[in-house]
C-alpha cells in the first residue's frame, strides 16, 4: 500500500524541499520573532524542527498528537501509535504557529486547535502548511503555504523523510473506511 | 473437547472487551502500554481531559465494593470526557430477586456504552460479555475490574506499565510475586502478562495454603522460603493479605505471616540493589509489608496509582472505539 | 395387544445374544425371540431392519424434581424424557423438597409415576431424616412404600458415627445403601476440579482427596458392617483404583459413573461455561481415562445419566453461582454407545452397563430380552448421529454441556410393558 511509482498523478506533486524553501520564505516575512512552532505529528513535527532553523527568531518548538481529539474516533477508533504531545512552553498568552505537512479537509487543524486550548489560552494561532490541496470541509485557511496542488480524492499526499533528512512527497490510496 | 475462542477479541483480532490478559497477543498488550504513555501526560495539563469519549455512557458496576479501583476508573473515564454512572450494587439487587443479567439488560436499555464490572465471582465479566453478544449488543463493551480470584486485567496492565517504566526490557527480568496467590486475581493477571511478554523468571512465594494447585502450570517457579525466592530479583510484587484469611485455617496469625512473608528491609536486601517494590493497594502495613519499605526509595507504589489512570484511559478508549 | 418387532438386530447383554431376530410381544411380555409362535397374529408390526432391539435402559440416577421443585422439571416432563432416551426404568434420588424420608411421599410419587404410564420409577429413600445426617429414617416403612435403596442424595454424610449406624441398621434388614463418596469438608466452597484449569480460572477447587477420603471411610464402614453398598458417581482415578482394590479383596460392592464424566474433563469449562458446572466436578484427562478403563474392566459396573434438570435462571449466572447438574436421560444411550465405539467395547458389553448391570444393582428382574421377560425395550438406530439441541430435548431441563455435540444412536421406539410409549 505504499506509493506506487507507476501512478501518473504523482508527477503533479511539487518537490518537497522547494516547497519548504518557499514556505520558510513566506514565514520569514510574517512570523512574530518569538512565535512558538508546534508541529502536528508526524510530518508537521519534522517540518517544525526544520522551520525553527530556517526562520529567524527565538522559536520554541513543540509537538502535538491529535489522536485524542480526532472527530472520526467513533467510526474508526483509536489508532495505535499515539504519541505524547510535548509543548515545552506556556501556551497561555503565546503566539503559536501550528505546522502541518498537508492541509486538506481542515479536520486535523481543528483537532490541534482544540488540544492547544486544553493547555491554555494562546494570544494567537497561525497556520503554516507545506502543501494545500484544497477540499476544505471546515472554515479554516492557512496563514502560510509552501505550495498548492490538486490531487484525486482517493489519494492521500504523504510526506516522507529519508536517512539524510531530505523531504519528499508521495501519494498512497486512501485507507478504506 | 471444545475451547471457546477468546471472547474479548473480535474475529479480526481487535480488542472489544478487556476480560483477561490470558491469551491476549503480546502485540496487543504492548499496544495498550504504548497508548497509555501519551495519556499519562494529560494529568499534568491545565485541562485534564480529552474529548475522545464525549457522550459515551460508562457504567461502573461494582457488585463488590472497592473505592479505590472504582475511583481510578471514574477518573479515567472522566478524563476521556465520558459520562460516568457509578452503581454500587453489593447484595441489594440480588436480594430483590434481580439477576446479574437482568441488571445488565436494564442498563443496556438506558443506552450504556461500556460496563466496568467488579464482581466476587470468577467469570462474571465473561458472562456479561457473552450475554451482550448473545443478545445482539456487540457495541456495548465490558472492562473487567476484578472478577473473583480470576482476573484484574487493568491492574495487571498497570503493573506491566510500571515494570516497563523502571526496567524497560521484560526479557531480562526476574519478578517475584509474594503472598496470597490462591485468592489473587492481581497475581493471575500479572503472571499472564509477564509470561506473554517473555519474562524469563517469574516466581511466586508463599505458604502452601496460599498457593493454588499446580501453579507451575502458569509458567512460574514456586518458592516457600521468601529469602530464597527474592534472591537476585528485579521486581518484588507484594500481594494484599485479606484479614479473613486468618479464618478457615489458612494461616495462624498475621504476626506469623509477617515473620515469614512480610517484606522487610532485611529480606529486600536479598533482591538486586535496584529492585523495585510494588503493591496493588490498599496496603496492610505490618502484615505483608513493613512501613520503611513501603515508603522507601525503592517503592513505586504511588507511581503505580498514577500509571493506573493512564492505563485505564488507554484500555477504555481502545475498546470503546473498536 | 400383540406386537411384532421384525428384522431387528436383537442385542441382549445378559444372554450374550446378538443376532437378527423377530421379537413377539403379547400381554406385556416377550413371548418369542426368533420364530413367532404358532397362531401369533400381531396387532402391530414394527419394521426394525437396520435397528438394534435392546433391553430398555435402566438408569440409577435420574432426578424428576417432584415433589417440590416443579419449576425445574415435573414427573410428566422427565418421564417423557426418559422414554425418549430409551430409559424404561429409573431410580430417583431422595433429594426432592421435602426429601423422600416419609412413606407417604414415596407412595404418592409411585402413584403419580404409575399414572403417567411411561417408565418404571423406583424411589430411593432418604438414609437420614431430611438428609440432615443425624437421625435414621424408617427404612422398613419406606421399603414397604416402595423404596429400593437408601441414600443421602448429594448431601455428604459428615458424621461417621451416623454412617456406621445407618449401615449397621440397613445391613440388619438387607437394605441397600447407595452413597456418593464426597467429604463434607473437603468439598466446601469448591466448584471445579483442583487442577490447572481451576488455578487458571481462579475457581474455588474440589480436590480429588474429597472423593478418596470419603471413599476410604465408606469402604471401611461397609466392610465392618457387611452392608449392600453401591457407590455412586465416581469421578477420580484414585477412586477407581480404590474400588478396584476393594473388589479384588472380595468385597461385594458395585460402582457407577455418570455418563458425562466418561467424555468431558475440566478443560470443557472453557471460559466459565456454566453448562460444565457439575457435581462431582469434571476432573482431569487422567481421571477421565481411568474412569473409562474402570468401566471397561468391570471395576465400575454401571453408567448412569446423573440426570439433573436445571432451569435456565440457575445457569445464567457466574460459574460459581450456577446450580450444578445437566439433563441426561436423553443422552445416556448415545454417550454409552460413544464410549463403547471409541474404546473398542462390543455393543452388547457397552449396553450391559445401562441395562442388566444397573438392574442387578436395583435388585429387580429387568434389563433383559428373553421369553417371559417384561417387554421393556429400546429400539434404536445405531447408525444415525443427532445434534444435541435445546429444542430436541423432551426434558424440561434444557441445559447440558453437550449442547451442539453430535452423538451416535437415535431411539426410534421405546416399549414399556408391551406398549409403545415413545416413537420417533
Amino acid at each position: 500500500m505504499s506509493t506506487t511509482a507507476a501512478d501518473p498523478r504523482r508527477d503533479a506533486l511539487p518537490d518537497a524541499e522547494e516547497a519548504l524553501a518557499a514556505l520558510a520564505g513566506r514565514m520569514r516575512a510574517g512570523v512574530a520573532h518569538d512565535a512558538a512552532f508546534v508541529g502536528i505529528y508526524s510530518g508537521g513535527a519534522w517540518l517544525a524542527e526544520r522551520l525553527a532553523a530556517l526562520v529567524p527568531g527565538d522559536h520554541p518548538v513543540g509537538f502535538i498528537d491529535v489522536s485524542f481529539y480526532r472527530d472520526d474516533y467513533a467510526s474508526k477508533g483509536l489508532k495505535a501509535g499515539a504519541r505524547r504531545s510535548d509543548l515545552p512552553f506556556d501556551v497561555a498568552g503565546a503566539t503559536i504557529v501550528l505546522i502541518d505537512d498537508v492541509l486538506y479537509t481542515g479536520r486535523s487543524t481543528r483537532a490541534a486547535i482544540n488540544e492547544l486550548f486544553d493547555y491554555g489560552r494562546p494570544a494567537a494561532i497561525e497556520l503554516a502548511v507545506l502543501v494545500d490541496r484544497g477540499g476544505r470541509e471546515l472554515p479554516i485557511e492557512p496563514t502560510y503555504v509552501g505550495a498548492r496542488v490538486a490531487c484525486a480524492r482517493d489519494l492521500s499526499i504523504v510526506l516522507a523523510r529519508d536517512a539524510s533528512g531530505r523531504f519528499s512527497l508521495g501519494t498512497r490510496p486512501v485507507e478504506a473506511a | 473437547m471444545t475451547i471457546a475462542r477468546n471472547p474479548q477479541l473480535d474475529p479480526d483480532g481487535k480488542l472489544v472487551h478487556l476480560l483477561t490478559l490470558e491469551g491476549l497477543p503480546a502485540e496487543t498488550i504492548v499496544s495498550i502500554l504504548d497508548t497509555a504513555a501519551p495519556f499519562a501526560s494529560i494529568g499534568e495539563r491545565e485541562v485534564k481531559k480529552v474529548p475522545l469519549m464525549r457522550g459515551k455512557a460508562v457504567f461502573n458496576l461494582f457488585f463488590e465494593s472497592s473505592t479505590r479501583t472504582r475511583t481510578t476508573f471514574e477518573i479515567a473515564a472522566k478524563r476521556l470526557s465520558a459520562d460516568v454512572i457509578n452503581l454500587n450494587i453489593g447484595a441489594s439487587s440480588t436480594s430483590k430477586g434481580e439477576t446479574l443479567l437482568d441488571t445488565i439488560d436494564n442498563l443496556v436499555a438506558m443506552n450504556a456504552d461500556m460496563f466496568v464490572v467488579r464482581h466476587a465471582q470468577s467469570g462474571a465479566a465473561h458472562l456479561i460479555a457473552s450475554h451482550l453478544h448473545a443478545t445482539g449488543k456487540p457495541h456495548v463493551h465490558v472492562v473487567n475490574a476484578g472478577d473473583g480470584r480470576h482476573g484484574h486485567p487493568t491492574q495487571g496492565l498497570l503493573d506491566l506499565y510500571t515494570i516497563r517504566h523502571y526496567k524497560r526490557d521484560f526479557r531480562a527480568l526476574s519478578v517475584a510475586i509474594v503472598g496470597d496467590v490462591l485468592h489473587s486475581r492481581v497475581a493471575r493477571s500479572l503472571i499472564h502478562g509477564l509470561t506473554t511478554l517473555g519474562t524469563p523468571d517469574v516466581r511466586v512465594i508463599g505458604p502452601k495454603t496460599l498457593l493454588p494447585t499446580r501453579v507451575e502450570g502458569l509458567g512460574v517457579h514456586v518458592h516457600h522460603d521468601m529469602r530464597e525466592g527474592l534472591a537476585g530479583c528485579d521486581v518484588v510484587v507484594m500481594l494484599r493479605l485479606q484479614s479473613e484469611r486468618m479464618k478457615g485455617a489458612l494461616l495462624p496469625s498475621s504476626g506469623e505471616y509477617f515473620k515469614h512473608y512480610g517484606l522487610t528491609a532485611d529480606k529486600l536486601a536479598r533482591a538486586k540493589p535496584d529492585a523495585i517494590v510494588m503493591h496493588p493497594g490498599p496496603m496492610n502495613r505490618g502484615v505483608e509489608i513493613d512501613s520503611p519499605v513501603a515508603d522507601g526509595e525503592r517503592s513505586v507504589i504511588l507511581p503505580q496509582v498514577t500509571f493506573g489512570i493512564a492505563v485505564r484511559m488507554a484500555v477504555m478508549s481502545m475498546i470503546a472505539g473498536a | 395387544m400383540r406386537i411384532e418387532i421384525r428384522g431387528g438386530r436383537v442385542v441382549d447383554p445378559a444372554s450374550r445374544t446378538d443376532r437378527t431376530a423377530t421379537v413377539c410381544i403379547e400381554d406385556g411380555r416377550i413371548v418369542a425371540v426368533g420364530a413367532a409362535p404358532e397362531g401369533f397374529r400381531a396387532d402391530r408390526t414394527i419394521a426394525a431392519s437396520g435397528l438394534v432391539v435392546a433391553p430398555g435402559l435402566v438408569d440409577l440416577n435420574a432426578r424428576l424434581r417432584e415433589p417440590g421443585l416443579e419449576h425445574k422439571a415435573t414427573l410428566d416432563s422427565e418421564l417423557r424424557a426418559a422414554v425418549a432416551g430409551g430409559v424404561t426404568r429409573l431410580a430417583c434420588p431422595p433429594d426432592t423438597d421435602p426429601p423422600l424420608d416419609e412413606p407417604g411421599l414415596v407412595e404418592m410419587l409411585r402413584e403419580r409415576a404409575r399414572h403417567a404410564r411411561r417408565a418404571h420409577v423406583h424411589p430411593v429413600g432418604a438414609l437420614t431424616v431430611g438428609l440432615a445426617g443425624t437421625t435414621l429414617t424408617e427404612m422398613g416403612e419406606l421399603a414397604d412404600a416402595g423404596c429400593i435403596a437408601y441414600s443421602q442424595g448429594d448431601v455428604p454424610l459428615a458424621d461417621t458415627q451416623v454412617m456406621l449406624r445407618a449401615m449397621q441398621y440397613a445391613a440388619t434388614f438387607g437394605h441397600r445403601v447407595w452413597l456418593r463418596p464426597h467429604d463434607a469438608h473437603l468439598t466446601r466452597g469448591g466448584v471445579a476440579h483442583d487442577g490447572e484449569i481451576a488455578t487458571r480460572l481462579g475457581l474455588p477447587a474440589v480436590p480429588s482427596c474429597a472423593e478418596t477420603v470419603a471413599l476410604g471411610t465408606i469402604l471401611a464402614l461397609a466392610r465392618e458392617t457387611g452392608v449392600r453398598l453401591h457407590l455412586q458417581r465416581l469421578s477420580t482415578a484414585e477412586g477407581v483404583a480404590m474400588v478396584r482394590e476393594a473388589k479384588r479383596s472380595g468385597m461385594a460392592v458395585t460402582a457407577e459413573v455418570a455418563a458425562h464424566h466418561l467424555h468431558l474433563c475440566d478443560m470443557d469449562i472453557g471460559w466459565f461455561d456454566a453448562q460444565a458446572r457439575l457435581d462431582p466436578p469434571l476432573r482431569g484427562t487422567r481421571d477421565r481415562a481411568a474412569l473409562r478403563a474402570g468401566l471397561a474392566d468391570g471395576t465400575i459396573d454401571v453408567v448412569s445419566s446423573d440426570h439433573a434438570p436445571v432451569d435456565d435462571d440457575a445457569k445464567l449466572v457466574p460459574f460459581g453461582e450456577a446450580e450444578p447438574g445437566a439433563t441426561g436421560l436423553e443422552l445416556l444411550l448415545s454417550l454409552t454407545l460413544k464410549w463403547g465405539a471409541e474404546d473398542g467395547i462390543g455393543l452388547a458389553d457397552a449396553l450391559a452397563r445401562v441395562t442388566v448391570s444397573p438392574a442387578a444393582v436395583l435388585g429387580v428382574d429387568a434389563g433383559v430380552i428373553g421369553v417371559g421377560a417384561a417387554a421393556d425395550l429400546c429400539v434404536f438406530d445405531p447408525a444415525v448421529h443427532w445434534r444435541v439441541e435445546r429444542r430436541a430435548l423432551a426434558s424440561q431441563g434444557r441445559n447440558t454441556p453437550f449442547l451442539g455435540h453430535e452423538l451416535p444412536g437415535r431411539v426410534r421406539y421405546t416399549l414399556v410393558g408391551g406398549l409403545v410409549v415413545h416413537e420417533a
